[in-house]
């Protein structure tokens, strides 16, 4: 019976850290950006749209490559980080945030926006005929009509994060307890032939993932609030 | 006095809304005209739902929109109650929870309604703890109604709140309206497109066509007028008077209501002598009588009248509308044939007898 070694337990902290993290930050940024998109006659919708949706179409490779660079002491991000913080942003848990946040960007935005268009007008107009504030009105019938755009956005964000390979060895490299994440863990148990350790955290992402999907259908089907 | 004042001016696509409106600080003004013509559309206006209109809303002392000034008072400080068509309740929240959505948001300085006493009319105790989507069509109406009234609204906007239900339904449900007018204090504007609803409730009267506001008016002044047949419907013409009970005549099941000196029988109501009864004198249920009083005529009601205005006669129609004074105004519907044996001309004493009236709106009675 393999067990998991300093290491292996070391990047699953770090990978749920990051995981939540995440999250966090991507809820906080998609809510405005996806009410946005849900509302806006702009015409830069469709641009931001695209530009969302990148990282799903993207190889986690060149969105990587183009994050490493800017976030390099030389580049855009990576200077000014430089500056502010004396300390550099390349290869840090910062920098894994920042990069999850842009690749997960997608699975966060596209269901909280989908539900915001489902509630549409109506009870945002509502509201405001019973005195609510626009930022009221928000917090106390929209959002709660947009429960299950939480909940899946949520765990899409959570699970999706959990899984990223390309983009985090690119940005973080593989500094073991500081941005070893668990998918490069299993890359580097295949690549010295560890294969026991790499089928149990295989096994455990798999099944973590198949819950996590289980749970969003179950919600989405059974979650007693119906839409006007 | 005026309590609220609105030009308003709104281009859509495929309609435009040019409205010109004034309504009395008290009492219930009805916007009526065929499905649209812009009643709900300048509902929204005045509410503050449409970003995109132009002009100017003054309410009481407070403009809520100008637009020279750039004013434009958002919805949720107008405090303006709505009861949409649709009831529009939320569903993530039970009845009581909808019902304290506005009245948790009112400061306690603006707050004069009675909680008890409005679930007590609408008898909305026994669905308090009910989920929104278990409640049928009549009660959705009535926790609409009492969740707009108990945010404490200066001015309650109400949108067809009777259309889609079944008659009994609207029956009770008028009934309710017409008791929380009663009491309210406040302006209400009532949308709607059945003749019925304005007789019962309404004190004044707004008509719209095409988007334009067309006339408006006190109820009575509205239906004694000769020039507006084309905007209401055509069963309904006729003056409207407002009586009151003066004594009953049990022994014949007849109650005698009076207006401006003047008398008319009335099946027997259950009403209170002094009490206030609005009469609806349909133009075709009136006939003339040209020369010396008639003393052998079945028909009880019958008074001195001077002929005020003979509406124009249209080659296409077989009858004209003659506008006649007997205290108040009343119309009358004769054949032009019968206009041309009369040779009737305006100032002329004639004698009109009244076959039948509505009461209470809902039945039609004959004399």
């Amino acid at each position: 019976m393999p067990i998991l070694d300093h290491d292996d337990l070391e990047a699953l902290w770090l990978t749920l850290q990051l995981a939540t993290v995440t999250v966090c930050v991507l809820l906080i940024v998609g809510t405005p950006l996806a009410w946005w998109l849900a509302r806006t006659q702009s015409r830069l919708r469709t641009i931001i749209e695209a530009v969302v949706a990148l990282p799903l179409v993207l190889p986690p490779t060149v969105l990587g490559f183009y994050l490493l660079i800017a976030m390099s002491p030389k580049g855009l991000i990576g200077a000014s980080w430089l500056q502010f913080t004396d300390s550099t942003l390349s290869f840090s848990f910062t920098a894994l945030v920042i990069a999850s946040t842009l690749y997960s960007l997608p699975f966060v935005v596209q269901p909280l926006q989908g539900s915001f268009e489902a509630i549409g007008q109506v009870p945002m107009e509502t509201a405001s005929t019973l005195r609510a504030s626009p930022l009221d009105a928000f917090l106390t019938v929209a959002s709660p009509l947009a429960l299950r755009g939480y909940i899946t956005a949520t765990i899409l964000g959570f699970a999706h994060t959990l899984g990223e390979f390309g983009v985090v060895l690119m940005v973080g490299g593989s500094i073991p307890g500081k941005t070893k994440v668990l998918s490069i863990s299993i890359y580097d148990h295949v690549e010295t032939l560890e294969y026991a350790q790499a089928h149990l955290l295989s096994g455990g992402l798999l099944l973590f993932s198949f819950v996590t999907l289980l749970i969003v259908y179950t919600v989405n089907r059974r979650l007693p609030i119906r839409v006007l | 006095m005026n309590s609220l004042t609105a030009r308003l001016n709104i281009e859509f696509p495929n309609f435009q809304l040019q409205a010109a409106l004034k309504i009395p600080d008290k009492g219930v003004t009805a916007v009526f005209g065929p499905s649209g013509s812009g009643k709900t559309t300048l509902l929204r206006c005045l509410a503050g739902l449409e970003r995109s209109a132009r002009g100017l809303i003054q309410f009481q002392n407070c403009c809520w929109q100008n637009e020279q000034q750039q004013t434009f008072i958002p919805a949720h400080q107008r405090s303006v109650g709505y009861v949409f068509q649709d009831s529009r309740l939320f569903p993530h929240l039970n009845v009581k929870s909808n019902l304290q959505y506005g009245l948790a948001r009112t400061p306690p300085s603006q707050q004069y309604i009675n909680w008890d006493q409005v679930i007590d009319i609408l008898d909305l105790r026994p669905l308090l703890r009910r989920q929104t989507h278990r409640l049928s069509g009549g009660e959705k109406r009535r926790v609409a109604i009492g969740r707009a009234i108990l945010a404490n609204p200066r001015l309650l906007l109400m949108d067809e709140p009777l259309t889609g239900l079944d008659t009994p339904r609207k029956r009770e449900i008028s009934y309710l309206i017409q008791q929380l007018c009663d009491q309210l204090n406040i302006p209400v504007i009532y949308v709607t497109h059945d003749m019925n609803e304005i007789l019962q409730f309404a004190t004044t009267l707004v008509l719209m066509d095409r988007g334009k506001t067309v006339a408006s008016g006190t109820v009575e002044e509205i239906f004694s007028r000769l020039d507006l047949d084309q905007y209401l419907d055509q069963d309904t013409i006729g003056a409207v008077i407002e009586t009151k009970v003066e004594t009953h005549e049990p022994e014949f099941g007849l109650t005698r209501i009076g207006f401006n000196g003047k008398h008319l029988l009335v099946p027997q109501q259950s009403l209170q002598i002094g009490q206030a009864l609005r009469v609806h004198v349909l133009s075709r249920d009136v006939s003339i009588i040209v020369g010396p009083p008639p003393k052998h005529t079945s028909v009880l009601n019958t008074f001195h009248a001077t002929i005020v205005e003979i509406g124009p006669m249209l080659p296409d129609r077989h009858s004209v509308d003659i506008k006649l004074d007997i205290g108040c105004p009343l119309l009358a519907r004769i054949t032009r044939k019968s206009m041309s044996l009369l040779n009737l001309t305006p100032g002329q004493h004639v004698f009109a007898s009244i076959k039948s009236v509505a009461l209470n709106h809902n039945s039609q009675e004959i004399l």
